[in-house]
């Protein structure tokens, strides 16, 4: 992600916090974020097996209100808002006129005045202003990211050390719902929502209460054998459970239907932007797919390496590395639709060779009910 | 830290010079900047090579890491152990992972290299721009 050189970059209220903590820092969309601290490995580990912290305070916040705060929402993105229970969430995507992604979000209905959404932190600005000139319908729209901190507390045991901080009962938010309630003395909004694959809660609260948040769930989560989690992790946990990130698997050169999210892409709910293009690629069908594949070999694929049907480039690699708790080297690619076939086999070019590898299906993991 | 008996190139690698053969290996500084190794690709035994050709690929969870060879010559032994254990360079870089020999065509090559404290300096100077 490149951000222009003179820009200053920012930091999260947790930053002097990953610094002590010896965290190895990273500029990630203009921020400086932790990469890893003790290594990604065992962070991935952590969130797999136990439970994860992870700061993700650079993420944007958008909060639409007023009467007409969902026609602006079902006009900008491309799931059905008007599907939503107060209470309820659903990823969705920013679209432009012509049916690709501005970014990709998380859509929070607070009210039917009021929707809260969860954006990325690189395109947060550009987001903003996007939505702001498709508004006219006279809502209100506010870039509110600098009033949140945002931590995901991820894993199995998740819920387990978060209830220790509010009465709020946990086990009865449902996937994809919130509920708004104290945690550790300090008002949240809780989603049950998360990045990794796992179970957990993504909370949003006020910045200056993010150190005492930090500490109290650290503290708390030794016994339970917590692990502070890096964008490392991050990355490789959305990737084993088949999640896109914007700028890799999805951008504005992408569809929802070539980046095989057809199920966030609700064209019967009535226009909104890019619709037009939409309906007819889906009568005339994509000319490529996003697809799932895993090396037969130790040679691990990256961002940007070739797909090879036999000697010819057909694609490019949008994300790929090594699966940790699959233990395969796997990643997302860019096939044409007739490859795009369970156990069907692709070459990727590694470094000058051909490394035999072959479609599968995703999510690469999918965790234990 | 960083063994005085090694030279040290400014692409973090070191070279162990015995009679007229090398071993070489990536430093404390390049495998913790690279976290968690997961995959090393080395050149096979009688692979002749010139100073600051690409010798091999070490690949961390997140990134691609090409390693030059220090010196000219001809690829004498290869660590195969580190195919089925690359995290020992993690754990034991300047010791037990070191990655191939090479017998040295010319010592002129090494001499060219930094030592001991240079190599300290250099790291240090990184680290400090890092933290700036």
């Amino acid at each position: 992600m490149s951000t222009p050189a003179t820009a200053e970059v920012r930091k999260t209220a947790l930053n002097s916090v990953h610094r002590r903590m010896g965290a190895k820092m990273v500029n990630f969309g203009g921020w400086d974020m932790p990469v890893e601290y003790t290594g990604i490995l065992a962070e991935h580990e952590a969130v797999r097996a136990r439970v994860g912290l992870f700061d993700v305070s650079h993420m944007g916040e958008i909060e639409i209100r007023g009467p007409h705060a969902l026609e602006l929402v079902q006009h900008v993105s491309c799931n059905d808002a008007a599907k939503l229970a107060i209470g309820q969430a659903h990823y969705s995507g920013l679209m432009t006129p012509r049916g690709t992604f501005v970014d990709d979000l998380l859509v929070h209905k607070i009210s039917g005045a009021h929707y809260f959404l969860c954006v990325n932190a690189g395109n947060q600005d550009h987001d903003y202003a996007h939505i702001r000139e498709n508004n006219k319908f006279g809502a209100e729209v506010e870039n509110a990211g600098s009033r949140y901190s945002q931590l995901a507390i991820q894993g199995p045991r998740a819920l387990e050390l978060l209830q220790r901080f509010t009465k709020v009962p946990l086990a009865s938010i449902k996937y994809y719902w919130f509920a708004f309630g104290e945690v550790n003395s300090v008002h949240c909004l809780i989603a049950r929502t998360g990045y990794t694959g796992e179970d957990g809660f993504e909370i949003y609260f006020a910045p200056e209460h993010s150190e005492k948040m930090w500490n109290a769930l650290m503290d708390a989560g030794q016994p339970l054998g917590i692990a502070a989690c890096g964008l490392g992790a991050r990355n490789t946990l959305r990737l084993e459970a088949g999640m896109a990130l914007y700028g890799h698997e999805i951008d504005d050169t992408t569809t929802p239907w070539e980046a095989n999210l057809g199920w966030i892409c609700k064209v019967e709910k009535g226009d909104f932007l890019g619709r037009d293009v939409l309906v007819k690629q889906k009568e005339k069908g994509v000319n490529r797919i996003l697809a799932g594949f895993a090396m037969n070999s130790r040679l691990i694929a990256r961002d940007g390496y070739g797909v090879l049907d036999g000697e010819r480039e057909v694609g490019a690699v949008t994300s790929g590395g090594p699966a940790p708790f699959l233990k395969k080297n796997i990643g997302f690619a860019y096939v044409p639709p007739k490859m795009n076939a369970p156990g069907a086999p692709i070459g990727i070019s590694v470094r000058g060779q051909v490394a035999p590898a072959h479609i599968v299906a995703v999510p690469f993991y999918k965790r234990p009910k | 830290m960083y063994p005085s008996d090694f030279r040290y190139t400014k692409d973090h690698e070191w070279l162990q010079i015995s009679g007229s053969t090398g071993t070489v290996g990536i430093t404390d500084y390049a495998q913790h900047a690279l976290g968690d190794v997961v995959f090393v690709e080395l050149p096979k035994v009688g692979a002749k090579l010139k100073a600051g050709e690409v010798l091999g690929t070490v690949e961390s969870v997140k990134a691609v890491s090409e390693v030059f060879s220090p010196v000219g010559g001809e690829i004498t032994e290869v660590n195969s152990e580190l195919a089925n254990a690359p995290e020992k360079i993690n754990q034991d870089p300047h010791r037990s992972a070191w990655l191939v020999k090479i017998k040295i065509d010319n010592p002129q090559d090494a001499a060219k290299l930094m030592d001991a404290r240079a190599y300290q300096e250099y790291v240090a100077e990184k680290e400090k721009e890092q933290t700036a």
